[in-house]
């Protein structure tokens, strides 16, 4: 089914039924957070598993997307779904123009060089008080109505929109890594001298990964400020960046299914974990010790692993 | 009163000065990163961690052992030199022959858990620490007041800068650690052992950064933040520079703090990104680095 394997249909199906039940069993606001959380995830994962290219600074994408989402729906007047569109294109827009600097440099110096232009925005971002708020962010953003007919001011109609965005994101990364420009991105990441020498402009496959990369958090960033009415300096903060990062490692780089776990565990994490104030960040930091030292694969690219299938 | 492009020139040598100083911090600390990165290939993102970590072993070595200002410029590198070398043995060591991405990762987690337990026993606002009696003094040069503190930072920074090259540039050790870095199996089959080379030169690596911990105390409130307030530039210093060479590392350090001390005067929004501008157009310009050999 639209090129599933049939172990990875069986984990869609899963997927799909797990979306439709949460909300009757879960607070549906957190869970819609995940699913934001793991839009942003599954782009930050085309970086990381497709072509092997680890960013430090895609928040600088997913807070954009949430401040212009917020800002022309608040302000501007515009129907949510016209505000995901402008978010997930601002990131975008973004993601060309750091992707075409970031990718003249390999490995390390690509991370350093993402960590340092995400910096960029985060005080653009603080100085800019018009447009984000400053300190106090962007905040009570009302829903409103989607395509100006249906209201989304219930936590359930929001549901709806959330999960569409969120599956049509999975079944869109899949398509992306198993399609001709997914195998070539590979193999670029394999091999990239060989693949230079076969012809491939490889910075321009590389390139276009990083702005889809971006156009993923952009969306995520924006329906988030949908589901939440809020955008705040975190969302552009290098916390976020690692976060993002971490949900990727924890469940599985370069797998379909991994980030939507990782989201869901992270997520989690901060949710039960928040009155403990700091040890938040001791454990998160202590499980990215224990991910990269002892458990690679991740929780689906362990499962995957055992089974000897792609998940 | 004497005015420079508009400015007055106290003002204008005032932020040089400050400018000077945080470049200090951040030939320090490249520098550091630059020898790491040489040996151990990996980038230590937990730099700005055993910065923070340096200043607060400083306040604590004060208010715990009574043991001032000029005893914790030795004690406190050689405590964290000592943490620096059991986490290379604990942890770093495991991961060398793996992709160059998972030291970052691995780091940046030490870095998170380090920070986390300083937030959790100081709070987010941190502690004080005074400077030394005998430097907490100003002096007046004629065309501005400074204070001794921050003239015996930058006096202290290049003497450190200048002993780490001569260290690894003139002497028999370095001279090993540049082998090292060249063939390190070459160099074993020589009867040198490397994995305790390599050990040393974490913990030598990382004292740095805490012995620009012990100077920045009593500059800039000791508090969990101020290693990663401060590491992120100094990434952008190191992509600017190279990590090709040590002299290359420190004078992109403090070439960056006097640029930025100068935007503070004429464009104070801009102080905040000009660094990260820099690195945009040395980017553009030359991808390698000002001082790096490949891309």
């Amino acid at each position: 089914m639209l090129g599933f394997s049939r172990t990875q249909s069986v984990a869609l199906a899963v997927l799909v039924l797990v979306v439709i039940a949460a909300p009757f069993l879960l607070y549906p606001i957190v869970v819609m957070q995940v699913m934001c959380y793991a839009i942003f995830a599954m782009g930050t994962n085309l970086l990381m598993g497709s072509v092997g290219l680890l960013s430090l600074g895609q928040a600088a994408y997913f807070g954009l997307g949430g401040y212009v989402a917020g800002y022309l729906v608040q302000s501007v007047g515009l129907t949510p779904e016209l505000g995901i569109i402008a978010g997930g294109a601002a990131g975008a827009l973004l993601g060309t123009g750091f992707g075409w600097l970031a990718i003249r440099r390999q490995d390390i110096y690509f991370a350093m060089v993402t960590l340092a232009l995400a910096q960029i925005v985060y005080f653009a971002a603080v100085q800019a008080t018009g447009f984000t708020g400053g300190e106090n962010g962007i905040q009570g953003i009302a829903r409103g109505d989607l395509f100006g007919h249906l209201p989304l001011k219930s936590d359930h109609a929001m549901y709806v929109v959330v999960a569409v965005i969120f599956l049509a994101g999975v079944v869109f990364v899949h398509r992306i890594v198993n399609s001709p420009f997914g195998q070539v991105v590979k193999a670029v990441r394999d091999n990239e001298p060989r693949m230079i020498s076969l012809g491939y402009r490889t910075d321009a496959y590389k390139g276009m990964i990083f702005v889809l990369a971006a156009l993923f958090a952009g969306v995520a960033g924006a329906t988030k400020a949908m589901v939440m009415g809020i955008v705040t300096l975190s969302d552009v903060g290098a916390t976020t960046s690692g976060l993002v990062v971490l949900m990727v490692l924890l469940g599985g780089i370069g797998t379909i299914f991994g980030p939507i776990v990782g989201a869901a565990i992270v997520v989690a994490m901060q949710y039960y974990l928040a009155p403990f104030g700091a040890w938040v960040i001791v454990i998160q930091g202590a499980i990215f010790m224990v991910c990269v030292l002892v458990f690679r694969r991740g929780i689906i690219g362990e499962v995957a692993f055992r089974l000897r299938t792609p998940l | 009163m004497v005015m420079i492009f508009g400015k007055p020139l106290p003002l204008l040598f005032g932020q040089l000065l400050l400018g000077i100083i945080n470049g200090s911090f951040y030939a320090m600390l490249s520098m550091g990163l630059a020898i790491i990165f040489g040996l151990l290939r990996i980038i230590n993102f937990a730099h700005g961690a055993m910065f923070m970590v340096g200043a607060f072993v400083t306040w604590a070595l004060l208010t715990y052992l009574h043991i001032g200002y000029w005893g914790a410029l030795i004690c406190a590198p050689v405590i964290v030199g000592i943490f620096g070398i059991a986490l290379e043995r604990l942890f770093i060591r495991r991961i060398y022959k793996l992709d160059i991405l998972y030291g970052l990762l691995l780091t940046f987690g030490i870095a998170q858990v380090l920070q986390g337990l300083a937030t959790n026993y100081f709070g987010v606002s941190g502690v004080s620490y005074d400077p030394p009696a005998s430097l907490a003094r100003v002096v007046n040069l004629g065309f501005m007041y400074l204070p001794v503190y921050r003239g015996f930072v930058v006096i202290a920074a290049i003497l450190i800068c200048f002993c780490t090259w001569f260290v690894i540039e003139k002497t028999r050790l370095g001279a090993l650690l540049r082998a090292a870095t060249e063939n390190p199996s070459l160099v074993q089959a020589f009867g040198v052992n490397v994995p305790r080379l390599i050990a040393l030169t974490f913990g030598g690596g990382v004292a740095l950064a805490a012995l620009a911990g012990v100077l920045a105390a009593p500059l800039y409130s000791v508090n969990p933040d101020m290693g990663s307030d401060l590491i992120d530039t100094v990434f952008a210093v190191v992509v600017i520079g190279g990590m090709g060479s040590i002299g290359g590392a420190v004078l992109t350090g403090f070439g960056l703090g006097v640029i930025e001390g100068f935007t503070d005067v004429f464009y104070p929004p801009g102080s905040a990104v000009v660094v990260f501008v820099v690195m945009a157009i040395v980017l553009l310009a030359r991808p390698a680095g000002l001082f790096g050999k490949t891309a």
